[in-house]
């Protein structure tokens, strides 16, 4: 048995940084940033990722694409506990001339592939990246983190369908499957079941795991990083607002930082003695 | 001085003409907390539609509802229901010269924090250039107000554009016209033409310009298109010389659709005060403001350059 104890521990830190950010930044996505947070400390700290923090353009790293461009505060505190750069910047977010925008801006930050915010406008420029890769010889992976409601933009579904046409089987996209957007429930709002169903009858090779579940999220990664024949899902089921007892699970906090009182309150649960 | 947002009078509009008629239906795309759709639905969920994340269906099927003989509403941020949806709109919408009535929110660097990807700046131009759309920019939350009412007795596509950020209530009509700007203050010196929260700026800023021996005159037009042709060129010819100022590119919206009327019908120096062909970025509206020369002391200034220059 491993022991995720360490990819735990960094997960609670970057949850921290995430709740100050956007308590200095007196806006930005807590719910989505807290729910993305595992899937990506899996992929930066679990082994899974080739890259080089002195050299974030490396040609052969592998590329990082959050097509849910507003949990940012999340990758960009990710990020900089990777190296990319200060963690003094972290407490710039959305101010006038930071290079940590509202959503991730490809020009202004090493480590991020490709700019965002549009949802769906991600994982047609990962499908982009990872067909690159078959004209320039390399072998690196795109990683495409999605949403769940985002997978109702009728151009996602074109990208997966050209995907799957061309064999990208360097793509892995990951869906933080939080089962809620800004309007309320997916479910309600517009249903996306079967899903897995749907992403297999597109083409690709899905798994369905606990995305909150180390131990799950690096094995389905490195299988997925494995795969040569088609295009990876990863429906990564997930809380919005994980490890925020009053966030956890409420729509009403997509898009509202934590107070100062709050911030306090998710603090201590977090365990403030570090 | 009321200040209050003009989203939250699309909100409050959609409402009164849900009881007015019941053929109104309203369609949005998961922002419609934001966009204040959501008011609606609280009073007539039947005639409600979340589309989920998805504009560009949304319009078309609002295109679907028009044709069937409803009156659809839909609404988004400005940047994805006029850019996402844009194709849809031009093809489903205006090729047809359906009513269907598109409601763009979070317009402008006004939006602030969420940065450039989310603040609409080629929205007006957009919208603009499609032949039977309609173009409407209103300056605060009264005449949002009318001017959504106003659209249930149009034909044709209209675009109404509305801001996240609250601003100063300037306008008291009980009434909104196609096609009509206003005179708000009278000038002789030059001619200031703005649309949205830009003409509050303006007024203030025609303010300062008095100060310094500059007579202003101030005109909202907020119907961008159809324009009003002769209110504009009368005021130009007095005054000799017109600033526009919009919260959108130069290129395009106000200021575009101002130049291409007085090219023919009296040619005069034009000075275009909006985003020089440039997108926005994160930070306070009032850092913004201040970085893209939005604010009263700003557009005063550019006044003063350009009738000394
Ligand atoms: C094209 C587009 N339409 C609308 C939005 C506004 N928006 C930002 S986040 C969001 C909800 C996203 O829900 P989901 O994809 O499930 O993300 P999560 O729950 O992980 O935050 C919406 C509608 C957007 N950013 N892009
Ligand atoms: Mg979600």
């Amino acid at each position: 048995m491993e022991d995720f104890r360490q990819l735990e521990h960094i997960a609670r830190e970057i949850r921290k940084d995430i709740l100050l950010m956007l308590n200095r930044a007196r806006s930005g996505h807590s719910g989505g940033s807290l729910s993305v947070v595992d899937i990506l400390v899996a992929l930066y700290f679990g082994g899974i990722l080739t890259y080089d923090p002195k050299n974030p353009d490396w040609e052969d790293r592998d590329r990082v694409v959050l097509s849910k461009g507003h949990a940012c505060p999340a990758w960009y505190a990710v990020l900089s506990r990777a190296g990319f750069f200060e963690r003094e910047l972290l407490w710039t977010l959305r101010k006038l001339g930071s290079p940590l925008q509202g959503h991730p801006d490809a020009r202004k930050l090493p480590g991020v592939d490709a700019s965002t915010g549009s949802l769906g406008n991600g994982i047609t420029q990962a499908v982009g990246i990872a067909l690159a890769a078959r004209v320039l010889k390399k072998r690196y992976k795109v990683f495409c983190i999605m949403g769940d409601g985002e997978l109702q933009e009728g151009v996602v579904w074109e990208a997966f369908m050209s995907a799957a046409h061309y064999n990208l089987s360097n793509l892995i996209v990951i869906i933080d499957y939080n089962g809620l957007q800004i309007d309320g429930k997916v479910m309600d709002v517009m249903g996306i079941a079967p899903l897995k169903d749907k992403l297999e009858a597109f083409g690709f090779r899905t798994f369905e795991i606990g995305g909150h579940v180390y131990k799950n999220l690096i094995d389905t990664l490195i299988t997925a990083k494995r795969n040569v024949i088609s295009p990876t899902a990863i429906i990564a089921r997930t809380v919005k607002g994980y490890g925020v007892s009053f966030m956890a699970n409420r729509a009403e906090y997509h898009g509202v930082p934590p107070s100062d009182e709050e911030l306090k309150k998710a603090l201590e649960e977090l365990g403030n003695g570090v | 001085m009321e200040y209050k947002a003009t989203r939250e009078a699309y909100g409050k509009a959609l409402c009164e003409l849900g009881k007015k008629d019941s053929s109104v239906v309203v369609l949005d795309a998961d922002l419609s907390g934001s966009t204040k759709s959501k008011e609606f639905k609280k009073l007539f969920p039947d005639r409600f539609f979340n589309m989920g994340i998805a504009e560009s269906n949304m319009v078309g099927v609002s295109a679907g509802l028009a044709l069937s003989g409803l009156k659809p509403y839909a609404s988004s941020f400005a940047v994805f229901i006029t850019g996402r949806a844009f194709e849809i709109v031009r093809q489903s919408v205006c090729y047809q010269n359906l009513h269907v009535v598109l409601c763009g929110s979070h317009s402008g660097v006004s939006v602030g924090e969420d940065g450039g990807s989310h603040q609409a700046v080629s929205d007006i131009a957009l919208m603009r250039s499609l032949p039977n759309m309609k173009v409407i920019v209103p300056s605060d939350y009264n005449e949002t107000y009318m001017a959504v009412l106003a659209t249930f007795d149009m034909e044709g596509p209209v675009y109404i554009r509305t801001s996240r950020a609250k601003s100063p209530i300037i306008t008291n009509k009980d009434k909104f016209e196609f096609g009509r700007a206003d005179v708000l203050k009278e000038g002789k010196d030059i001619t200031v033409v703005a649309c949205g929260m830009m003409v509050s700026i303006s007024l203030e800023a025609a303010q300062l310009l008095r100060n310094s021996g500059i007579d202003a005159e101030v005109i909202n037009a907020s119907s961008i298109k159809p324009l009003d042709e002769e209110t504009l060129v009368s005021s130009v010819r007095k005054t000799g010389r017109v600033v526009t100022v919009e919260e959108h590119s130069i290129i395009g919206g106000l200021g575009g659709a101002v130049c291409e009327l007085l090219s023919k019908e009296n040619p005069v120096p034009v000075e275009r005060i909006g985003l020089n062909d440039v997108f926005g970025e994160s930070g306070s509206k009032e850092d913004l403001f201040c970085k893209y020369g939005f604010t009263k002391e700003a557009v005063a200034e550019r006044v003063k350059k350009f009738l000394n220059g």
